[in-house]
Order: C-alpha cells, then sequence, then structure tokens
C-alpha cells in the first residue's frame, strides 16, 4: 500500500471533501467539549470515561478503532485488485475477536484498571513487569500511530488534490494537533465519542454503496462475483486464491497468525474494556463489535468487487492512492461529488478517532505505570498522574507529527501488521498465562514480553520489508536474511515458549495474589466501578 | 483501601467503592469494601468456584481451539490447496469463497453460543459469589 501521487487524476471536488471533513471535526469538538465539561478531572474519567459507556457504545467504539483507514481503503483495494486474497486477509481481522471474547475481555475488565499492565503485573513483582508491559504498550501504540499518521498524508493527495509534499505535511501536522486537542480536552469520553460517531457513519457509508452495487445484480453474490471475472483482466483468477500472496504464501501464514492472536493484545482496544462497568458490559462490547466488524468486511467484500467492476482494476491502479483509491472512486462512480465527500470525510474522520485512540493509550501507560508505578512506587497522586498523562499526549502528538511527516510517502504499510505481531507475540502470551496458567511467574511474563517484542521487531529488521528488494524502506542495501515479511510465525511461538521457560527456571510465586486474582477474574469480585456523576 | 500491591493514596475516592457509595460514604469506614485474602482463598477453594471455573472452561477452551483450527484450515486449504478452493459450487461461488463466508458464520454462531452460556450459565454463579465476598466482609 503506497501511496503515490498523481496531480492529473484529482476525482471530485477536494473543497466539498475539506468542507464535509471541516463539518466533522466541528460537530465532534462540540461534543467532545460538551462531555468535557461535564466532568474529567479524575483519574477515571480521564482514562476510562468514568467506566459509564454501555456494552453497545463501547462495541461501536472498538469496531471505530478497529476499523482503520488502512482497513476501510486497503482491504476495499485489496478485493478490487487482488479479488478472494482481500477476503482472505479481512477475515484474520474479525475471528480474532474471538480470542477477546472468550479468554480476554471480561477477566482483565474484572482485575485491571486503566492499562493492560495491571493485569501482567496483579500478581507478578511490580516494578519489572510494569516496565515490561508499559514498553510493548508503547511500542504497538507507536508503530500503529506512525502508520496512521504517514497514511494521511496519502489520503490528503488523493481527496484535498494536495500533492505538494509540504502541503500534505501541514495537513498531517493539523491533523495531530486536532489529536492532541480531542485527547487532552475529551479525555477517554471524549475519544470513545469521536469513535462512535465515526463508526456510525463509516458503517453507514459503506453499507449505502454496498446496497447500491447489490442493486445492480439483484442481491446475487454469484452474479456480482460473474460480472468481476467478466471485467478483470485476472479473468477467473480473481475469485481464487493466491492472486496477490501466490508468490510467498508462507508469509501469508505468518501474517494471519500476527492477526489472529494479534487483535486481543493491542493496547488500545484492551484499554476499551475499561470504559465500561462490568464484565457483563465488556462481553457485550465485543459481541457488538464481532457483529459490526464482520459486516463491514462483508461490505468491503462487495466494495471492492463492485470498484473492480464499476472502476476498473487498471484506472484503480493509475489514481492517486493507488489500491487504497478503489473504495472513494468507486463512491465517486455511484453517487458523485457528494458521496465521494462523504466517504473523504469520514476516511479523514477515521484516522484522527484512532490516532486519538492510540495516544490516550499511550500516555495512559505511560503515566500509570511508568511515572507513577515505577517511578514514584504509587505515591503520585491522580491528579499528578493525570497531568503527567497529558503531557505525554502532547509529547507523543508531536513525534507522531514529526514521523508522520518523515515517513510520508515511505512505503510504511508494514507497520500495522508489524504492530499486530509486536501485540501478538509480546503482549497475548503474557495475557493468558497470567489468567489461566496459575504457575506463571514474574520472569516468565518478562521473559515472554521481551521475548517476544525485541524477536517480532528484530525479525522485521532483517526482513525483505525493510532491505534487498526494490519495494523495500531502504532498497539500496540488503541485510534481509529472514524470507518472511511478517515475523509472528517465529516470535508468537517464541513468546509463548519464553513465558514457559521463564518461569520454570524461577521459583518464585505469590499463591494468595494468584488465588485474588483468579476469584476476581471470574466472579468480578471488588472489581473497579463506574464513576456516578 | 487500595489493593495491597498497588499502593495509592487513601485522598483516591475511586477505589472498591460500589456505586451506592457515591458520593464518598459517611456511614463506612476505611475497609469499606475491601476483601480480605482469607475471602479469597476460601471461595477459590469452595465448590461453587471449582464449578463456575469448570463451567467456564469446558465451554471457551474447546471453542478456542475448535475455531483456530477452522480458521488455519481454511488460510492453509487457501494458501496451499488452490485448486480445490477454485472449485466452483454454486455458479461462481467456489469452494473458497463458500468456506470464507462460512468463517463470517461461524464467528458470528459462536459469539452468540458463548454470550448465550456466560449469561445462562456463568453469570447467576459468578454474581452469587461475588456477592458472597462483597457484601459478606
Amino acid at each position: 500500500m503506497t501511496w503515490k501521487a498523481v496531480p492529473d487524476m484529482q476525482m471530485g471536488n477536494p473543497l466539498l471533501n475539506m468542507g464535509i471533513f471541516a463539518l466533522f471535526v466541528l460537530i465532534t469538538l462540540v461534543i467532545v467539549v460538551r462531555v468535557a465539561s461535564r466532568a474529567n478531572r479524575t483519574a477515571t474519567d480521564f482514562y476510562a470515561g468514568g467506566r459509564a459507556f454501555s456494552g453497545r457504545q463501547n462495541g461501536i467504539a472498538i469496531a471505530g478503532d478497529y476499523l482503520s483507514a488502512a482497513s476501510f481503503l486497503g482491504i476495499a483495494g485489496a478485493v478490487a485488485v487482488y479479488g478472494y486474497d482481500g477476503l482472505l486477509y479481512s477475515i484474520g481481522f474479525l475471528v480474532a475477536w474471538l480470542v477477546a471474547l472468550l479468554l480476554v475481555a471480561e477477566p482483565l475488565r474484572n482485575t485491571g484498571k486503566y492499562t493492560m499492565a495491571d493485569v501482567l503485573s496483579f500478581r507478578m513483582k511490580q516494578r519489572p513487569v510494569r516496565t515490561a508491559a508499559a514498553t510493548s504498550t508503547m511500542a504497538v501504540s507507536f508503530f500503529y500511530l506512525l502508520a496512521q499518521m504517514a497514511g494521511a498524508g496519502g489520503l490528503v493527495a488523493l481527496l484535498m488534490g494536495i500533492t505538494d509534499h509540504t502541503q500534505q505535511g501541514l495537513v498531517i501536522a493539523l491533523v495531530g494537533v486536532l489529536m492532541i486537542v480531542y485527547v487532552l480536552v475529551g479525555g477517554m469520553k471524549g475519544t470513545t465519542w469521536v469513535q462512535i460517531i465515526k463508526a456510525v457513519l463509516l458503517i453507514l457509508g459503506a453499507g449505502v454503496i454496498c446496497i447500491m452495487v447489490m442493486f445492480h445484480f439483484g442481491f446475487n453474490l454469484s452474479a456480482l462475483l460473474g460480472e468481476a471475472v467478466a471485467a478483470s483482466p485476472d479473468g477467473v483468477r480473481v475469485i481464487e486464491p493466491m492472486l496477490q500472496y501466490g508468490k510467498d504464501p508462507l508469509s501469508f501464514v505468518s501474517l494471519s497468525i500476527a492477526l489472529i492472536f494479534g487483535a486481543a493484545g493491542l493496547p488500545h482496544v484492551l484499554m476499551r474494556f475499561y470504559t465500561v462497568p462490568t464484565a457483563k458490559e465488556a462481553r457485550r462490547s465485543v459481541s457488538w463489535a464481532i457483529g459490526l466488524i464482520g459486516a463491514f468486511y462483508l461490505f468491503t467484500l462487495i466494495l471492492g468487487y463492485g470498484a473492480a467492476i464499476f472502476v476498473g482494476k487498471e484506472a484503480i491502479l493509475a489514481a492517486p492512492g493507488g489500491v487504497n483509491a478503489a473504495a472513494p472512486a468507486l463512491a465517486f462512480k455511484l453517487g458523485g461529488e457528494i458521496l465521494l465527500g462523504v466517504i473523504a470525510g469520514v476516511a479523514f474522520a477515521t484516522i484522527l478517532a484512532v490516532v486519538a485512540g492510540l495516544t490516550i493509550t499511550a500516555a495512559a501507560s505511560f503515566a500509570h505505570d511508568i511515572y507513577n508505578s515505577v517511578l514514584k512506587d504509587g505515591t503520585a497522586t491522580p491528579e499528578n498522574e493525570v497531568k503527567v498523562a497529558r503531557i505525554t499526549a502532547v509529547v507523543i502528538g508531536v513525534i507522531s507529527i514529526v514521523g508522520g511527516v518523515a515517513a510520508n510517502g515511505q512505503n510504511i504499510a508494514f507497520l500495522v501488521s508489524l504492530a499486530f505481531a509486536v501485540a501478538a507475540s509480546a503482549n497475548l502470551p503474557s495475557i493468558l498465562y497470567s489468567l489461566y496458567w496459575k504457575r506463571f511467574n514474574t520472569r516468565g511474563s518478562v521473559w515472554s514480553i521481551y521475548g517476544g517484542l525485541i524477536s517480532a521487531v528484530g525479525l522485521i529488521a532483517f526482513s525483505p520489508v525493510v532491505s534487498g528488494l526494490k519495494s523495500s524502506m531502504f532498497p539500496m542495501v540488503n541485510f534481509a536474511w529472514f524470507p518472511l515479511t511478517n515475523p509472528a510465525l517465529i516470535s508468537v511461538p517464541l513468546g509463548f515458549f519464553l513465558g514457559w521457560l521463564g518461569t520454570v527456571t524461577s521459583k518464585e510465586f505469590d499463591a494468595a495474589k494468584q488465588s485474588e486474582m483468579e476469584v476476581r477474574s471470574m466472579t468480578g469480585a471488588g472489581a473497579e466501578k463506574a464513576v456516578a456523576h | 483501601m487500595a489493593s495491597p500491591n498497588e499502593p495509592s493514596p487513601p485522598t483516591d475516592p475511586e477505589r472498591r467503592l460500589p456505586p451506592h457509595h457515591n458520593p464518598l460514604p459517611e456511614l463506612s469506614g476505611q475497609d469499606a469494601g475491601v476483601i480480605s485474602q482469607a475471602d479469597f482463598e476460601r471461595v477459590q477453594a469452595s465448590d461453587e468456584f471449582v464449578e463456575l471455573r469448570r463451567r467456564f472452561r469446558s465451554f471457551a477452551f474447546p471453542m478456542t481451539v475448535a475455531f483456530i483450527v477452522w480458521y488455519f484450515l481454511y488460510v492453509l486449504l487457501s494458501t496451499y490447496a488452490v485448486g480445490f478452493m477454485s472449485i466452483p459450487l454454486i455458479g461462481y461461488i467456489n469452494v473458497g469463497m463458500a468456506m470464507g463466508l462460512a468463517q463470517f458464520v461461524t464467528t458470528f454462531l459462536l459469539t452468540w453460543l458463548y454470550v448465550r452460556h456466560a449469561n445462562r450459565q456463568l453469570d447467576p454463579l459468578a454474581e452469587q459469589l461475588r456477592n458472597d465476598l462483597e457484601g459478606g466482609a
């Protein structure tokens, strides 16, 4: 997914696109200021929105967090250009939610407070485990954040007709500044509302285009596929597997491991479970999220094939933004400037909302886990902690603006799959062991987190995505000795193995905390309650 | 007031207080809502808790194995058995497309089954134990 700018292929009316986006910003800002003015002073308000969201609201917000611009534009584009492989890719993102539903969401809500580290360090030595968990939280959030910010540059080229690098940089900076405002003013409550509004717009928008496409084919999937085969230069291969991944199927298997085990280890998703009052609402959140995300991927399947039919593979690849142009180009073809404007506005809103969610997660982890628990030994007042979280949010915002501008135009789409790979290798083994393996201890947790993190990042550094190929980040040099484009095939088993090895080589075990954690995780006794305002 | 491994100043009014204690309690002292270590150990050893854990694990663990096996079966067939996945079934819908759509169906189905199981089999027992711990201190 590279974002290339071709100036003469501008679609629609850039002013209209910008106008709709500005309207979204205005409406959400008003809402953020309103919810924030009521109450956003305590740590629970700032990090967890007072734990006062319903399961349905939080489920919609989770879908909003998860359906980033990369999945909206990227998956629809992958179906349009590569057909079946786009579907194959999207299924991993959906099935992964069953891990969260069955094993993670409820016990996490019952035992934690604000961050992933709360759960991982519950029955362990605080400092080493919190430091490790916060490190991996910030690494995952940063990879994800950078991918989103750099992607914003390409989106600007595609939808606003801005091809100049400096001007794109200004728009990236604007996105960053808006994100900082949302986080500082709105906290988790404001961010959640932005996600809810964005998710509803995104799913409705995709649904409308999807119905328009299916109407042409009498709501007959086979007829749609038949037309796609007829329209595609690849013929029948567009409905068969391996048009995209055929050259390197093992890398796809590795990616699918990252996807299915990664979603339930993404810190910004885990943190969402603290915004509901009970474990039962956390369960309801996930079932809503699964329904919405599943419906959305079914829409993207139809959008993708629709774009292949009505726009055509060559036209999509020639458009600014390349593969990512499929969904906007289809919207333009079917609904003209207005529908394109809505889709463009939603795509921008998506980037804005996702980066805000990531920023608040990283800021909470730094303030709660590193500043308060490790540096201050847990003695900082909640007011101080929140103050540090706010400062951290500004710092992260500035770093991500600088990083996003620097990475603009770079091929860094792999960062999203790297974020999933790190979440799957460093976070999930530790989460599952702490919840379900009685004997698990500090050394196991620390080895598993650092081992998964270092191996995932290290293997990517020595893979073809970073060097050796024309499409690599550094095409001029070659230090790639790891053949796969995703590390999960090695790093996920390694994370689980190191967790086991560290545990059995250490005698440390806190039986009292183990019984407290197990009873609390299963019953919800003593769990953090909602704040009544 | 705070959980023992997470020292926090007693000025934080949000810890361990059920909703009806808002605004701050005047009748209850420092220990309101705190569950003793002995209580956790007593409950962990109780028949009800063992039963709750058994009901949860006997559903969640086999189902997790099942959906992971089913998903990787689909991925491996898609990557290494392209010919099989390309066999047409109905019109232009081939085996691969049908299996892909079936992944959506099984994901929705499993979600529904788990929510139903949890609502009927887990929640009442968990609530009973929770009330025992939080109320009987």
